[in-house]
């Protein structure tokens, strides 16, 4: 059992909104879900840039090329801030990777599923970016400060990439027949795996009412999912295409669309390792990762010899 | 993966514009000085956010303990003579 007198301590922080620190005692519960939440979003973000990447040489011109480079590498460093806002609760790198690569760590199952066509490139943005930026918004008042902050830094920069994934689709949507329809299958696929991003309905989540009490959430999966789904069924009507789901409509009573059931079944199917691009996607962070092993050695060896030679001198 | 070094950590600082002061950012890793500092700039730089940058070794910086920093700080509390508010100033002066 821990001390009773420094967990009513600890909740009277938390409360008060008083960000907790790397040295500030916090209850090993905390420090778990912490570590686990904040590598998991680190994660993400580097799996996420794979099916992005597989568009990089198939940009249909200079300028879309260079965007989505600009997009891809924002992304590498986001997954950057957070492994050092997740290293600060006591846990290395390489441990992280090492769980990322054994299956014990999750990432977005959103990453799973295959990038198509360019339009994939327009429906990430806006609606897989989108759904992120309206969680990672709430989490900016998350308790733990480098988590915090690192979701600061990471919102200033998401917003580009909603924007730019917003244009691909408006100027396809813009387009021939043909391109219509590329936007129009590409939201048809990527809807459903969009709105899962927020997680279980919050009669299900494991983690979620402790998370909120500890304010490491701030907002309750149902609440976010809903919130994204307002603003982008909102912004869909501007580019005249539709959304895979014949039950949505504006509640007038609630203000809020009403959405069919998801499909959790595939869900946790694709949670569980079984989703179209999950081996895939592990085996090419572990190549690449495996792959740059002799520039991780080449630098250290670098490093030590740069030092040998200052203290000789 | 055991001794797979992903070399030091190092703390990023960072001055907004000259006049300023620096600021910490977050942390990276890197194997040299040299490499931080591109990193640095790869990293935390991407937008134009400063035009000075100062990279410490995490394990150099020296940092007052949470656990007794109510008694750390304890010496400063009884000395409100300090600020400005303390001092009774009749009534009509101006400007101090």
């Amino acid at each position: 059992m821990e001390n009773q007198d420094l967990l009513n301590q600890f909740q009277q922080k938390i409360d008060a909104d008083i960000k907790i620190e790397p040295k500030d005692w916090m209850p090993e519960k905390y420090r778990q879900t912490l570590i686990r939440q904040i590598s998991q979003h680190a994660h993400s973000e580097i799996i996420g840039m794979q099916p992005e990447g597989n568009w990089l040489t198939r940009a249909p011109s200079l300028r879309s090329k260079k965007i989505l480079m600009a997009k891809i590498q924002d992304e590498a460093g986001h997954g950057l801030y957070l492994y050092c806002a997740a290293e600060t609760l006591g846990v290395k790198r390489e441990q992280f990777l090492q769980w990322l690569h054994e299956g014990k760590a999750k990432y977005s199952s959103v990453f799973n599923y295959p990038t198509l066509s360019w339009a994939d490139m327009g429906a990430i943005g806006w609606l897989v970016d989108g759904a992120a930026i309206v969680n990672q918004v709430s989490l900016q008042g998350t308790s733990y400060g480098p988590y915090s902050r690192a979701m600061v830094k990471i919102c200033m920069e998401e917003s580009f990439h909603q924007r730019q994934g917003f244009e691909i689709m408006a100027q396809l949507a813009a387009g021939t027949a043909e391109q219509k329809e590329m936007a129009q299958d590409a939201i048809n696929r990527w809807w459903w795996p969009s709105i899962m991003m927020f997680g279980p309905h919050d009669s299900e989540s494991a983690h979620s009412n402790q998370s909120l009490k500890w304010r490491i959430k701030r907002e309750s999966n149902d609440a976010l999912r809903q919130l994204f789904i307002d603003k982008t069924i909102e912004q869909g009507h501007h580019l005249g295409l539709t959304f895979p789901d014949p039950k949505l409509h504006l509640n007038k009573e609630t203000k809020h669309y009403d959405y069919s059931p998801i499909n959790w079944d595939e869900f946790w199917n694709v949670v569980k390792g079984n989703g179209p691009g999950n081996k895939r996607r592990i085996r090419h962070h572990i190549k690449a990762h495996d792959d740059g092993k002799w520039v991780r050695e080449a630098a250290k060896a670098y490093a030590e010899k740069i030092n040998v030679k200052k203290k000789s001198a | 993966m055991a001794n797979d070094d992903q070399g030091i950590l190092w703390e990023v600082f960072l001055r907004v514009k000259a006049g300023r002061p620096f600021k910490h950012v977050g942390s990276l890793h890197a194997y040299d000085k040299e490499m931080a500092m591109k990193a640095a700039r790869d990293l935390y730089t991407r937008r134009n956010e400063g035009n000075g940058i100062w990279i410490v070794k995490a394990e150099d910086i020296v940092s007052s303990e949470a656990s007794d920093c109510e008694a750390f700080f304890d010496p400063s509390d009884d000395k409100i003579y300090r600020h400005p508010t303390f001092y009774k100033i009749p009534e009509g002066v101006k400007h101090i």
